[in-house]
Order: structure tokens, then sequence, then C-alpha cells
């Protein structure tokens, strides 16, 4: 007994990883089946987190991406304050926020997720704002459109492309970012992650949050490519 | 004392910098593995990148690549790889961050040689010049400042990303974030803020410099065209 105690020591002390064998396998259904409701909790955090950072991002962005795109002289700053915005690391970013809005609140880990999925939208947006034709506005403008009526008309739907884009990017890119909040505990399938490393390294929870998380990005962004399909038929072949 | 108080005391003692596992200490440890992370990124991705771009293949494996690593948690990687044959230590940390360093290197040199003018390759073709030397004198100088944008994008975000390292005890700033947490909020607010700061401003630090770099790199003539805007967009950048 005291033995093994011993030899676990040394592994904590970072000599080897010791625990190869049949005991930690990488998968395993008993622990899937066990521990699914556990694994379902993780998973719904994890989704609810990041639609409520999109959505929140999306209502966000759009107006900031019209304004950055009716006022040209606002449209460089906008896209400096977010260019160093988004270079600042998500961990020093949960870092300022916690101490505020404390740990034992998932709008810790919300608030830095809206702020990058923000300025990926925002980019994107912008950047399909700007590659409406010249000739489509000029026409707008020459059927008496107004400004308000030739943005809601002409200028969103032609930039649908765009600001889908944007919304996949921010999406894929913030269900990767969510596992940052196990850190605080609010990390969706990152607590499953994070906590299988620190279980003793229990492999089989690593992979199910891993391979959960992967799935679960690659299944929005199937499902938002679908909806952007739906949206614009008449981008089809041009668009993937 | 608010946190902002706390964070400046916390960085006013001088043995929180020389300490053992201090400020110092930290920062030489991420320095070195995101060092480590980006040329082993930069000796896998750049030939690759050239050679793709040179023979033209490859374009979707390489859009395939960026969207893959982007729904990929760092956090997973990060806790997957020491469990392997690699074992514990800096090794899996360098190598998880490479991944994540790939994607924009490579991207942005499969773009910088397949942006080269085709008439030019046909001249440098018609003068005589075999592949080889076509892609070494010609191609090659000619990407230059996509390699240069592809190199800032990557270190920033590896310098993002090695912050994550101390979920697994990888070392690093982030260390001295997570040491904060673990103090809890009353105790450790200060050292988390500070902590938070640090690697904020040695990310926009690393980004203003490369961008110098990148500047010094370039061609004159090629600096004030809509062609920097076309190397950022080179590759969907993940988050850390």
């Amino acid at each position: 007994m005291s033995f093994r105690g011993l030899s676990s020591l040394t592994v904590l002390a970072g000599e080897r990883f010791a625990y190869e064998g049949p005991g930690n396998p990488w998968f395993s259904w008993r622990y899937v089946r066990d521990n699914s409701e556990t694994i379902l909790a993780a998973l719904r955090e994890h989704a609810t987190l990041t639609a409520q950072a999109v959505v929140i991002a999306a209502v966000v962005a759009l107006p900031l991406a019209v304004v950055a795109y009716w006022f040209r002289p606002l449209t460089g700053p906008i896209l400096a304050l977010s260019g160093v915005l988004y270079t600042i690391p998500s961990l020093a970013l949960l870092a300022f926020v916690a101490p505020y809005v404390g740990t034992t609140n998932p709008a810790s880990v919300l608030i830095a997720l809206v702020l990058y999925a923000l300025l990926l939208m925002v980019r994107n947006t912008l950047a399909g704002l700007n590659q409406v034709p010249e000739e489509a506005r000029d026409a707008a403008l020459g059927m008496g459109y107004g400004r308000l009526g030739r943005l809601l008309r002409i200028d969103l739907p032609l930039a649908l492309p765009g600001i889908i884009t944007g919304v996949r990017l921010a999406t894929v890119s913030t269900v990767a970012l969510v596992t940052v909040g196990s850190l605080i505990g609010f990390g969706g399938l990152g607590d499953l992650i994070l906590g299988g490393f620190r279980n003793n390294f229990y492999k089989a929870e690593i992979l199910t949050g891993t391979i959960l998380c992967v799935g679960l990005a690659l299944v929005l962004d199937l499902l938002l490519a679908g909806i952007g399909r739906l949206l614009t038929p008449w981008a089809r072949g041009s668009v993937r | 004392m608010n946190p902002i108080e706390q964070a400046i005391v916390w960085l006013n003692d001088p043995l929180n910098w020389t300490n053992p596992g201090g400020v110092l200490d930290r920062l030489g440890e991420h320095l070195y593995i995101s060092a480590a992370a980006v040329a082993l990124g930069c000796l896998i991705a750049w030939p690759v990148g050239l050679w793709l771009g040179h023979t033209g293949r490859g374009g979707g494996a390489v859009v395939l690549i960026s969207n893959l690593t982007l729904s990929i948690p760092t956090i997973a990687l990060l806790t997957i790889l020491p469990l392997t044959f690699l074992g514990f230590g800096k090794p899996p940390v360098i190598i998880a961050l490479a991944v994540f360093a790939i994607p924009p290197l490579l991207a942005n040199a499969y773009t910088g040689v397949r942006q080269v003018d085709p008439e030019t390759r046909e001249a440098a073709r018609g003068m005589g010049l075999s592949g080889g030397q076509v892609l070494r004198r010609v191609e090659l100088p000619l990407a230059v400042p996509y390699l240069a944008a592809g190199f800032r994008t990557a270190a920033v975000q590896v310098i993002a990303t090695a912050a994550l390292a101390s979920f697994v005890n990888g070392g690093g700033l982030g260390q001295i974030i997570s040491a904060g947490f673990g103090l809890g909020m009353s105790v450790g607010g200060g050292q988390i803020l500070a902590g938070g700061l640090l690697v904020a401003v040695l990310a926009v630090l690393v980004e203003g410099v490369l961008a110098v770099v990148e500047r010094a790199v370039t061609p004159r003539p090629l600096r004030r065209t809509r062609g920097r805007a076309a190397r950022r967009q080179a590759a969907p950048v993940g988050k850390a």
C-alpha cells in the first residue's frame, strides 16, 4: 500500500506518466454510460454559453458594422480598436473581468466570449457591406431608396454572405473558446477535459469532452452553412 | 482595497518579480515556449506551404486544415499530448502550441506564392529557370510580405495560447493568473489582474514589434496597396 503511494508520488513529481495500460483507456463506453447526466449537463452548458455569446454579439455587431459603413471616418478606428482587443489573450481578458463580475458567475466567461465573437462579426459584416457593388447602390439611389431603405432592402441582403461567414467563424471559435472558462468552472465541456486531467489523468473523460466539443463546432458550422445557403439562393455555386 | 489597487501593490513588490516562479521566471518560460513553438511551426508549415503554392495543388487541404484547427480547443491538445508517449514537460506544450501556429503560417505561405503574377512566373521560366529556381529566386522573394504577415499572426496567437499552458502546469505567465484564481478573489484578486495585464501587454507588444518587422521586410512599392488587408485575411485565425 505504502509502496503504491510512493510510486504515485513520483508520478506527481513529474517523472514520466506511468498509468499506461488497460486501466485507463482513451475511450470507454462505460464512462459515457455511467456519466451520461454529467456529460449532457456539460454539453448543455457549452451550447447555451455559445448560443448566448453568438446572439448577443450579433445583436451588437450588426449596428456597429452599419455605423462603420455609413460613417467612413469611423471605419478605421473601429477596425483598429477591434484588432487590438482581439490581440488580448482570452485568459488575460478573463482575468480582467473576473475580479469585478465574480468567479462564481458564468457572466465572466460570457463577456469574454461576446467580445471576441463581436470582433469577428464586425469585421466580416463590414467586409460584406463593402463588397456591395457600386452599381447596385447607385441603382437603389436612383430608384428613390432612402438611406435606411437601401440598407434594409439592398445593402444587408447583398452583404449576407459576409455576415454568415462572420457568424460561422464566430460560432466555431466560440465553441473552442468556451473551454477556457473551465478555469473558473464554467467551461462546459472544458470542465470535462480539465476535470479529467486533474482527476488522475482520466483519459476517457478528456477525450469524450474533446470529441463532443469538436463535434458541436462541426454540427453548428454545418447548420449555419445550411441556413446561409437557404438565405442566399443566388450565391449557390460560388459560396462554399 | 479594490482589485486595481491590489494589482498595483502586487506589481510593485520586487519579490513578485525576482522570486523563483516570479514574473521574470515566468516571462522567460513564456518566451521560450512560444519561440520554440513558432520555430517548429515555421519549420513545418513554410516548406509545405511554399511547395503547395508552387505546384498550385492542395489549396483545399490548406483551407481544411485551417478550419479544423479552428474547432479544436487549445485545452484539449494541452491535456491530451502529455498523456501520450511525449510525456510531461515542455515538449508536449510546445507541440500543442505549434499546431495552432501552423494554419496561419501555412495559409499565408500558400497564398504568398499563389498571388505571384503568372506573367512573372512565365518570364522566369522563359529565361530558363528550373522549377526549383523559380521558387527560390522569384516566388519566395515575392512571398516574403505574406510570410511575414503569417509569422506575425502565428506569433501573437502562440503568445496568447501559451498563457493557457498554465492549465496543465506548463509554465508561462498564465501560471500567475491560475495561481491567483487558486488563492481566491479576496487574496488573489490583485495577482489575477496583474497577471492578466502582463499577458495582455506581452501580446500587444509582440504584435507591435512584428508589425514593424513586417513593414520592414515588405518592399516599398507593396506597402500602400490593398495587399496588406489581403495578407491578413489569408487565414481565419483561432482565438485562444
